[in-house]
């Protein structure tokens, strides 16, 4: 349950936030969210949903995901390359002695919220 | 209504109620390793060998977080260690809430050395600052050397880097120094240890390290 255990920080930050920032009511929330962050946005939207009606301040928010590409950086050639066209092997090179550069995170952008 | 900008990892709170768990801890003279792998890397039989080469030396306690069964914090108490089941509510990793539960229920010594042995998984433990002082994480031979880059995170996060089951070294093509200068790339500070908790073979070079760095923990608390 990958997802459920990132919602229930999500909302603990944006409590925290509120609480910080005197907020009562968060109507926005927009995350970004790496491609190859093991993230499913539909199911990640459905925990939201049913999660967000446990906050008050959280309950009438909308989640908006905007998807951050992953890109991978080849230590043998010095390129980057699109991940998930190319996956783990250089497509410049052939080398495999490829890292993640993004494309893993899951960011709290920005909120609107009064 | 106004929009404020965050940039904010999802995750934050947990980060701030690891920071203060890894404060409280210290000051009660608790050190929390938190060791990481994959489901079967060796976690346990680890664990067990290492709980015996320290027997007088340190107390040790154990976490058990692998949802697998209870059947590790069986295996850790008949060797007469403390031991706790932990409970992760179906998640896929140990969070700094869960971890407190966990010590709370298992009330450990203070001075001792409490190993959590996270859920078995290469990914979603090392997202999570669990409050520890250390992050140890095995890879063992049957897995591959190339594990550093498919899941580079585990190992950016890590202190230590154990890798296990060298006894197997012969039946697999595991290339050891493959392995060492992927996952140094990836964290130049990585202390690696091969080992095997079968023979016993570079167990003593770890625990050496680990005693050293207890008492580094001891001495500044
Ligand atoms: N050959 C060999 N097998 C090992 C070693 N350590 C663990 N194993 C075996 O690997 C399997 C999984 O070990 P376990 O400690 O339960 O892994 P965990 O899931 O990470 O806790 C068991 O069958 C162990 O006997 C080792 O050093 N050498
Ligand atoms: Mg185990
Ligand atoms: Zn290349």
């Amino acid at each position: 349950m990958h997802e459920m255990g990132i919602i229930i920080h999500l909302a603990g930050t944006l409590e925290e936030t509120a609480r910080e920032e005197g907020l009562t009511r968060i109507s926005r929330v927009t995350l970004e969210v790496g491609e190859v962050s093991g993230i499913i946005t539909d199911y990640f939207e459905d925990c939201w949903n049913y999660f967000k009606k446990r906050h008050p301040v959280l309950e009438d928010s909308r989640l908006e995901i905007l998807t951050i590409p992953a890109v991978t950086y080849c230590s043998a050639c010095g390129r980057e390359y699109e991940t998930v066209k190319y996956g783990r092997e250089c497509p410049y090179c052939k080398s495999g002695e490829t890292w993640l550069v993004r494309g893993n995170e899951c960011v709290i952008k920005e909120i609107e919220a009064e | 209504m106004k929009v404020i900008e965050l940039n904010k990892k999802a995750t934050a709170s947990n980060d701030r109620d690891a920071a203060l768990l890894r404060e409280e801890l210290k000051s009660r003279g608790l050190f929390l390793i938190n060791l990481m792998s994959a489901a079967g890397s060796g976690k346990t039989t680890f664990l067990s060998r290492t709980i015996k080469d320290l027997e007088g030396r340190v107390p040790v306690g154990v976490m058990e977080a692998d949802i697998a069964s209870d059947v590790d914090a069986a295996a850790i108490e008949a060797l007469g260690a403390k031991s706790i089941q932990a409970h992760t509510g179906g998640c896929c990793h140990m969070d700094a809430a869960m971890t407190r539960e966990a010590l709370d229920a298992f009330q450990p010594e203070g001075g001792m050395i409490v190993f959590l042995e996270n859920v078995g998984n290469l990914i979603c433990p090392a997202e999570y600052d669990t409050g520890a002082h250390l992050k140890i994480m095995l890879l063992s031979v049957p897995e591959g050397d190339d594990k550093p880059l498919k899941y580079p995170l585990m190992f950016e996060e890590s202190d230590a880097l154990l890798i296990t089951k060298t006894d197997a070294l012969p039946y697999f093509d595991f290339d050891l120094e493959a392995a060492r200068k992927r996952a140094l790339a990836l964290n130049p500070e990585i202390a690696v240890f091969p080992v095997s908790a079968k023979t016993g073979e570079g167990m003593a070079a770890f625990e050496d390290w680990l005693l050293g760095r207890y008492r580094a923990f001891t001495e500044s608390a």
